[in-house]
């Protein structure tokens, strides 16, 4: 296991896996989203309370759960790299951002238009939804720094940084429905109560999660790609893949 | 020690530092980011008084009421131990209803009531099909009483 | 159900296609973006290290 792991941790050789692994996680990507959207409009029933308009969280919760993964997941990486200065962890941790931060947007944004008709507010400052505000700011802030800094070993230990400082937002915004008294509701998926929704809404939500994780990949996995080529435009390596692949 | 390591323990001390100003920053946060005060809070003179804020809990079962406007609502907020009588003109939420959970802004009345200018809905975690609420809610007629699963998640 | 029922949403329509309508354009945005990135890179290093070795381009 572990000489394959660090093999694949240079760029080399990770950038023709990384090519094989994309249309997979692609296609598994458009394969769960159809799956996931008809279990959300054609299976799971309408809910008592909410009627239709409940049906925005098939999106908003994965989108929301992939925020803060994709965060951590960026966090995680960017620590990495700072520790051990390996050039694929920073890679991976600059890839990840602006998906994470695709992510923040679309879980504020549904989460506006569901609370317009269902609270009567498309915004209130409550600690779950300023927290994860926070974190659309420290998605642009990583990303901002990362490109106002030429150096790209600066830019990566700079912003590596702040990824690093910014992840104690991750569980402030996942337990601040716990901590505080929020206008957001508690969650519906617990480790300690399981869950309290009724299964084919569950189902459907679990498969879109499944279906944003995979688009992630394939989306982040492409992403790298581009930045390996980018960086290492210099090797012999990647003069071989450019006169090949541009064809 | 080598580079690497001397890299690590920096960042270990750095992310420590960093947690404890978090955890110090979100306990004096703890008193003042609460979205809504509930009707005990307010008896204990917790809310703010002669200024604007939040009224958080259940609007009672059977206590709205609609004036001859058609617009100006009134109902009672409670947190089962203490309640608070609101008044509001305007157009409420589609969740609003009783035996929900409701969030007032507005101030309160030297009468002791509470005079809203905005009233949110707000909704549990729970998310079923009408027909087992409807068998959830014959059941508990039949145990006489007991609340729907979510409904009391408003107070903790 | 009606076509039109299930569009309506039970009223929600604005919303909820509000919400699918700009999460699908926003997605479909960033593939389209990743996908060109690729490309004007390969392109480009294409044009560099192609010229270098000699290996004239024969068009994309």
């Amino acid at each position: 296991m572990a000489p394959n792991w660090f093999k694949y941790a240079s760029p080399a050789s990770f950038y023709p896996l990384a090519g094989r692994l994309v249309p997979w996680f692609g296609a598994a990507a458009a394969l769960l989203t159809v799956l996931g959207l008809y279990l959300g409009f054609f299976v799971a029933p309408t809910d008592y309370k909410q009627g239709e308009a409940y049906r925005i969280i098939f999106i908003h919760v994965p989108a929301a759960w992939m925020s803060m993964f994709i965060y951590l997941v960026m966090a995680f990486y960017a620590g990495l790299g700072l520790v051990f200065n390996t050039r694929l962890s920073a890679f991976m941790a600059r890839s990840l951002a602006p998906t994470g931060a695709l992510f923040t947007f679309i879980a504020l944004w549904t989460g506006a238009l569901w609370g317009k008709p269902m609270w009567g507010a498309w915004w209130v400052w409550d600690a779950r939804l300023t927290s994860e505000l926070i974190l659309l700011f420290l998605y642009l802030g990583y990303m901002s720094l990362q490109a106002a800094i030429e150096d790209p070993r600066r830019a990566a230990r700079a912003s590596g940084l702040l990824a690093l400082i910014g992840a104690v937002n991750v569980p402030i915004i996942y337990f601040s429905v716990q901590w505080w008294n929020t206008l957001h509701q508690g969650a519906s998926i617990s480790m300690s109560q399981g869950s309290t929704m009724a299964a084919t809404m569950l189902t459907a939500m679990l498969v879109m999660t499944l279906a944003f994780w995979m688009y992630t990949i394939a989306v982040v996995l492409t992403r790298v790609r581009c930045e390996i080529l980018e960086r290492e435009r210099h090797s012999e390596w990647v003069a071989e893949i450019a006169a090949r692949e541009a064809r | 020690m080598k580079p690497r390591h001397k890299r690590l323990a920096f960042i270990l001390v750095g992310l420590a530092g960093i947690a404890v100003a978090a955890g110090l920053v979100l306990n004096s946060f703890r008193g003042n980011l609460v979205f809504f005060f509930s009707p005990s809070q307010v008896a204990a003179n917790e809310a703010p008084v002669g200024k604007t804020f939040r009224l958080g809990g259940m609007v009672e079962t059977g206590s709205v009421r609609r004036d001859a406007d058609g617009l100006t609502v009134r109902f009672t907020v409670t947190d089962t131990a203490k309640e608070i009588p609101v008044v509001f003109t305007g157009i409420l939420p589609d969740l609003f209803s009783e035996g929900q959970g409701a969030v007032a802004q507005g101030r309160l009345g030297d009468d002791g009531v509470f005079y809203a200018d905005e009233v949110l809905a707000k909704h549990d975690e729970t998310y079923m099909p009408p027909e087992v609420a409807d068998a959830l809610e014959q059941a508990k007629s039949a145990r006489g009483g007991q609340e729907l699963p979510g409904s009391t998640s408003l107070i903790e | 159900m009606s076509l039109a029922e299930f569009f309506d949403m039970g009223g929600y329509a604005f919303y909820v296609w509000g919400s699918y309508l700009v999460t699908a354009v926003l997605m479909l945005i960033e593939v389209v973006g990743v996908i060109r990135r690729r490309r004007t890179l390969l392109d480009r290093l294409g044009r560099i290290h192609g010229a270098a070795q000699g290996a004239g381009r024969s068009g994309r």
